[in-house]
């Protein structure tokens, strides 16, 4: 299992899936309706390093992070 | 890097960096202050952060830094930030001027693109996302 968290203003509680791959998680959260105008806006930390590859494995415990558009300062 | 709840106190952390750096020959310091502008009826802006991924952008650029002789400092506040007070703050120390003056551009503009921290207007005590203000950052889309 991994666990997806989702940050900032997204306000959705975190969720837990088997996945392989970063695209599991994609196919996974392209069903959840309350994503649908998040996702093409989103980044993607794994375990808190930012990752650009859909084909990055995952394993058992890694903690994905879905990181809205920002604005700091 | 240093966070705090609340508004900054820009004097005390610009004036206590100046110090540290006292001894250090740096012949260039700027400083930069953000201050939340009174604007569309707002009583407030409000901050989150995810911390682990700031660090570790703040760390890069600390490294970018180290590389050009200089060195970048930056505080941000969490949480509520009243108008005509403080909510960043950042700076460069430099050997020379020319060093720090564009690092200070291209870490101020980085910041505000790719740095983790969500920003939301207070109005009549309610915290609403800055949407139409925010930066999808580099790589976002990954999962569409």
């Amino acid at each position: 299992m991994i666990k997806v968290e989702f940050l900032g203003p997204i306000g959705k509680a975190p969720l837990e899936m088997d996945a392989n791959t970063l695209a599991d998680v994609a196919s996974k959260l392209k069903e959840d309706s309350t994503l649908s105008h998040w996702l093409d806006k989103c980044a993607v930390a794994l375990n808190d390093t930012m990752v650009n590859d859909l084909n990055t494995a995952l394993k058992d415990g890694d903690r994905v992070s879905i990181l809205p558009p920002v604005c700091g300062g | 890097m240093e966070l705090y709840n609340g508004p900054l106190d820009a004097k005390e952390i610009f004036g206590r960096w100046l110090d540290e750096q006292a001894e250090s020959n740096y012949g260039a310091y700027i400083p930069f202050v953000g201050t939340i502008r009174a604007e569309d009826d707002i009583e407030a802006l409000s901050f989150d952060i995810y911390e682990p991924v700031l660090k570790a952008w703040f760390d890069a650029w600390q490294e970018k830094a180290k590389a050009l002789g200089a060195v970048v400092k930056m505080a941000h506040s969490v949480g509520d930030v009243p108008v005509h007070t403080s909510s960043y703050v950042s700076a460069v120390f430099s050997p020379k001027r020319r060093v720090a003056l564009e690092l200070i551009d291209a870490f101020v503009e980085d910041f505000k693109a790719n740095a983790p921290i969500w920003k939301y207007d207070v109005k009549n005590g309610e915290r609403i996302y800055a949407a139409d203000r925010s930066t999808a950052m580099n790589g976002a889309g990954l999962l569409a």
